[in-house]
């Protein structure tokens, strides 16, 4: 291995990237890396379209009533945009992406347990979003993510391919975490032990139980809703003796650890990124990494905070708030954790510790208010309402977003071996923070004003406050572009990035930047932790 | 015999493949107990609120037929069994043999089952808003043969996907291809029938007995 | 204080006893938020000017936080979300429980409109009239998809569902008008589901029921739709007679204690039953509405289960205006009694 990371700039000859050029070479691969490369593509894609109905979205809330798009469209977009970016984008995002990327060659593997099933998630996203493309050309469904019975089993827009759509993308999901679980324990590289795992892996870890054990019954309940519309089968339907509230909870028994399976990898990328950016170790790693297998269980008995006006009893409510306020004190353990890594530390700003900064305070704002909505009679007031769209868009947008971008910005040089432009990085990043908080504080005040979300026309007391979002949302919009453009040019014009841009101790940048296709020139036997920073890097690197 | 040449490349040895070749089906395993878990959560509540209706309803069913295609159903398990211990004693013929009388259990098993559907129609003990059976008019029967079709009509799509599992492996194990050093697929699949009939057996007393 | 931090918060005015209580913890949980996401916030920047790369060869030392400090990560932001729990979950509680003394009034919902009914008369569309200084306890039910009835200015929400009833209630402070929202999506015209609650003067609300019985209604709330066949000025209880005899519940149920096919309604309302199973109930609103619905579900003892399924057959005011005859059926008139907490549970068995 080179002497330093910090001065070799060269770029490899042999690469995955260049490894076959052809169509098929993709189509066909089975190399994690390329997956993951075609995820990103794929997510970025969904993040573009769920983008763009959201922009349309806040302007037509530029004033009351009907401003370009009538009360149906408005209805359709909007479940278009929730069901985008939740499974087509934030669910996918960071494991599909950077798990698969990263995962095998953080733990000194050539590839993930099974590639070829991990192909086949590909090919079965795919599937997934054609039908999902296809119901939304064909009108799409008017019911919201979230598929409420009886609304979603009575409504007569095209509500069964998007279902049948979000059902088959499942599979992919529990492909994906499947494959993770199996590839944690079992290659894992010679002295890699479960305490000197990444911080990364352990996140990604939790993700995948909480992927395999929750996504099957999102699978069920969206069947039965689909059956339900179809055939009439009267499983939640009240004049058959159905009840709407057993879909409520078997949709939130799934959807709100979904929300870790967004959040919890990026937690990930910020325990790597903040030890990288400070170069430092992770102040505490046993309670960061026991921290994410505590969400990934305890996130699953808290599903009924979703439900607390919804009509569930007294002492259910008592129940899930409780548990409720204990969920939160993974995070908080893990936030004091990351500040903490940067007390004494040695720390440069960078793209991605813009994006950490801006992760910590979207988490902390989103996660406590969060919290806020989980105490029960606060709820009452706030649930439905835009101060829930708000928190819950600080912590999916805001904090899971960050995760992305800050992995996307310090991986970057790692997938593709050249280095983007560091100061439209900054211009970029300021935008979309600052963007953020003009598009979404705004909503929070609109909550407690009590604009109950989902309207298309509103009364005219919650103007100004709409009209602030969606100027905020348009610097947002620009953020996104300016990244966009940056990146595209990286890949041709960026220097390249060399082994390790960061000085980091991370695995990963042992390896050449691109990896070869199986990931290392020879199979590295793992003698420190990930986070050691008492050398300094050029010692070692000289491992 | 030569195990290592049944090892795929990115795998150390054969036992780090044959151990996370278990691991997935396990994991698998447990999305599938997930994916009915959500559906005894339904029976559970429709149960508990139609009490009368889901008894009388459940006693109408024919418990005989059920006995009888449980029968069949462990008959499987146990060829499946079989079928392992010969593939792990490099016994091709006989695998092939007892994942094909694996598979004939599951047709057997389809064709009782369906025997049960036509009776169902014939008499209009339907879903939802098809139902139109006169002896059991209370509130919630309609529910009670919603769940019982979804119940059965799930795990009978699982006897399919695992009856054609079975077949395929009955294909490769003709061919010789199983051996001491290689029964990985034929544990998996294995697996996956004892699932299918785990299930089952928990289907059986919900609907038909209690 | 109180008045500051709710303007600067956007909150709504505080029009009811529930809204002061709510907003105390409401000030509490928002500062204690903000104070501490600025703080994490100026750490990270100070840290950063403080700690930053002075070289590119520089290391740090290897730390790890003592376990007193991990503990106190743990326990001191626990205390802080147990505390809130624990004060929400009082507050929530009351709301789950309606005083004895509380005013009903049936709230049904529909695409895309709110109909109220008082049990003393008059129905009205839109508009909700209430008392001040009295609590006023909604049961409420939905004829098709869920809504979600909403005043933001009462901070009370509580989802309304087809096929169950469920309730809350509220005591407004202050005479005014306050808008009613639609809360749970519920179609192309959900955001066009807004209604009004006009909080009168004691008395004047009373003078105002006692004109709408008196048949001088004012024709401001708007006209019942055409396929509701609802006298507005009509008595509740008198409309629910005129259904019990329309669909028939009088021939199997006589309302003078003799015996008959069905149990007497006479002195039904609270009374002690016992069932086919060997347990008792209390006949209140809502057994009585189940009963209707789903006849089977509890079957007095003594008494065969041969009456037919209503569900479907009836509508919610319809229902209602039975359960209401059926409570004015006394033998001696008494003080109106009111059942015991939890006053009303919702129903399970549709």
């Amino acid at each position: 291995m080179s002497p330093s990371a910090l001065d070799e700039v060269g770029f490899p000859e042999h690469h995955y990237l260049n490894a076959g050029t052809t169509v098929r070479s993709w189509l066909l691969t089975t190399d994690h890396k390329r997956i993951g490369v075609m995820y990103l593509v794929a997510v970025i894609l969904a993040l573009f379209l769920g983008g763009m109905f959201a922009l349309l979205l806040r302007f037509e809330h530029l004033t009351p009533g009907p401003t370009y798009i009538d009360a149906v469209t408005y209805n359709r977009f909007f479940t278009l945009h929730g069901v985008i970016m939740v499974w087509f984008f934030l669910i996918p995002a960071i494991p599909s992406v950077f798990g698969n990327f990263l995962l095998p060659i953080m733990i000194g593997a050539k590839d993930v347990a099974f590639p070829r099933l991990n192909l086949a998630s590909v090919y079965i996203y795919a599937v997934g979003a054609a039908f999902t493309t296809w119901a939304m050309i064909h009108g799409g469904a008017d019911t919201g993510w979230t598929f409420y019975t009886p609304y979603s089993t009575t409504t007569s827009t095209v509500v069964a391919p998007i279902l049948l759509g979000i059902f088959i993308l499942g599979f992919s999901t529990i492909v994906t975490g499947i494959n993770f679980i199996v590839t944690i324990h079992t290659m894992r590289g010679p002295g890699l032990t479960w305490m000197r795992l990444p911080l990364f892996v352990w996140a990604i870890y939790g993700t995948a139980i909480i992927q395999v054990l929750a996504t099957p019954v999102l699978g069920l309940v969206l069947l039965l809703v689909g059956v339900e519309h179809l055939l009439g089968f009267g499983l939640f339907d009240p004049a058959r003796g159905g009840d709407p509230i057993l879909f409520q909870h078997l949709f939130w028994f799934y959807s709100h650890p979904a929300v870790y399976i967004m959040i919890l990898p990026a937690m990930g990328v910020i325990s790597e990124t903040v030890a990288a950016a400070a170069r430092k170790n992770v102040f505490g790693y046993r309670a960061v990494a026991y921290s994410s297998l505590g969400i990934a269980l305890v996130g699953f008995f808290t599903w009924g905070h979703h439900m607390f006006v919804a009509g569930q009893g007294v002492f259910d409510a008592g129940a899930f708030g409780v548990l409720s306020m204990f969920v939160g004190i993974f995070t908080s353990i893990k936030v004091f954790t990351w500040v903490g890594t940067l007390y004494r530390g040695a720390i440069r700003f960078t793209t991605p510790f813009a994006y950490i900064c801006g992760f910590l305070y979207f988490l902390v704002f989103g996660g406590m208010t969060g919290i806020a909505v989980a105490t029960v009679s606060l709820d009452v007031h706030w649930h439905d309402t835009y101060f829930v769209v708000a928190h819950f868009h600080f912590i999916m947008v805001g904090a899971a977003l960050m995760g992305f971008l800050a992995a996307l910005h310090y991986w970057f040089p790692k997938m593709f071996g050249r280095m983007y432009h560091e100061g439209w990085g900054l211009v970029s990043a300021t935008l979309i923070i600052l963007g953020f908080n003009a598009t979404f504080i705004p909503q929070f005040l609109l909550g407690n004003l009590g604009m109950p979300r989902r309207y298309y026309d509103y009364p005219v007391r919650f103007q100004s406050l709409h009209v602030a979002s969606t100027a905020g949302s348009t610097l947002l919009f620009f953020g996104f572009v300016i990244i966009f453009i940056y990146l595209v040019l990286a890949l041709k014009y960026g220097r390249a990035a060399g082994r390790n841009p960061w000085g980091s101790r991370g695995f990963e940048w042992d390896t050449s930047s691109p990896p070869p296709t199986h990931n290392f020139e020879q199979l590295p036997v793992f003698t420190h932790g990930p986070h050691e920073y008492q050398l300094a890097p050029e010692v070692s690197n000289a491992a | 015999m030569l195990p290592e040449s049944h090892v795929q490349e990115h795998f150390a040895n054969m036992e780090v493949q044959r151990q996370a070749a278990r691991l997935g089906m396990w994991a698998f395993l447990g999305t599938e107990v997930l994916l009915f878990a959500g559906l005894f959560a339904a029976y559970a509540e429709y149960r508990s609120l139609f009490h009368e209706t889901f008894v009388l309803s459940s006693r109408h069913l024919d418990a005989i037929m059920a006995t009888v295609e449980t029968a069949v159903l462990i008959t499987g398990s146990f060829a499946v069994v079989m079928a392992h211990h010969y593939a792990r004693s490099s016994r091709s013929g006989m695998t092939c043999l007892s994942l094909l009388v694996a598979v004939g259990t599951g047709l057997a098993f389809l064709a009782l089952h369906g025997i049960e559907y036509v009776h169902h129609f014939e008499e209009g003990a339907l879903p939802g808003k098809y139902y139109h059976f006169p002896e059991i008019q209370t509130a919630g029967a309609s529910m009670f043969f919603s769940l019982y079709f979804l119940m059965t009509g799930l795990h009978s799509l699982h006897v399919i996907a695992g009856a054609g599992v079975l077949a395929w492996l009955a294909w490769r194990a003709s061919s010789g291809e199983f051996s001491r050093g290689n029964y990985n697929a034929v544990e998996m699949g294995g697996l996956y029938w004892h699932l299918v009939d785990v299930i089952w057996i928990f289907l059986f007393p919900l609907l038909y007995l209690i | 204080m109180n008045e500051l931090l709710r303007n600067v918060l956007f909150l709504p005015e505080q029009a009811s006893t529930f809204a002061r209580k709510v907003d105390s913890l409401h000030y509490f949980v928002i500062i204690t938020t903000m104070i501490m996401s600025t703080l994490v916030g100026l750490t990270a920047l100070f840290f950063f000017v403080r700690f930053r790369r002075r070289s590119e060869t520089q290391t740090t030392p290897l730390l790890n936080p003592p376990w007193w400090l991990e503990t106190m990560f743990v326990v001191v932001p626990l205390a802080f979300f147990l505390f809130w729990f624990a004060r929400g979950y009082t507050d929530y509680v009351e709301l789950k429980t309606p005083p004895k003394n509380s005013m009903d009034v049936y709230v049904q919902a529909k695409q895309w409109m709110w109909k109220f009914s008082y049990p003393e008369g008059p129905n009205a569309i839109g508009v909700l009239r209430v008392p001040a200084n009295r609590p006023v306890r909604l049961m409420m039910t939905s004829r098709d998809v869920i809504h979600s009835f909403f005043v933001p200015a009462f901070r009370v929400k509580q989802d309304v569902l087809p096929g169950r009833y469920t309730e809350t209630w509220f005591e407004a402070i202050q005479p005014g008008r306050y808008q009613l929202l639609c809360a749970e999506y519920c179609g192309t015209n959900h955001s066009l589901m807004l209604g009004e609650v006009i909080v009168l003067r004691p008395d004047e609300f009373d003078s105002w029921l006692a004109d709408q019985r008196r048949g001088r209604a004012l024709q401001q709330d708007g006209a019942p739709t055409a396929d509701e066949d609802v006298t507005r000025q009509a008595d509740l209880v008198r409309q629910g007679e005129r259904f019990a005899v329309q669909y028939g519940c009088v021939k199997c149920h006589s309302i003078d204690g003799s015996p008959h096919i069905g149990p007497t309604w006479l002195d039904l309302f609270l009374r002690r039953e016992e069932l086919e199973g060997g347990q008792t109930i209390i006949a209140d609103e809502a057994y009585l509405t189940e009963s209707m619905m789903d006849p089977r579900a509890k079957i007095v003892r003594g008494f065969n289960p041969v009456m037919p399924v209503f569900k479907g057959r009836l509508a919610g005011p319809e229902a209602a205006a039975i359960v209401e005859y059926i409570k004015s059926l006394r033998s001696e008139p008494l003080e109106q009694a009111r059942s015991r907490r939890p006053v009303y549970e919702p129903i399970r068995s549709r």
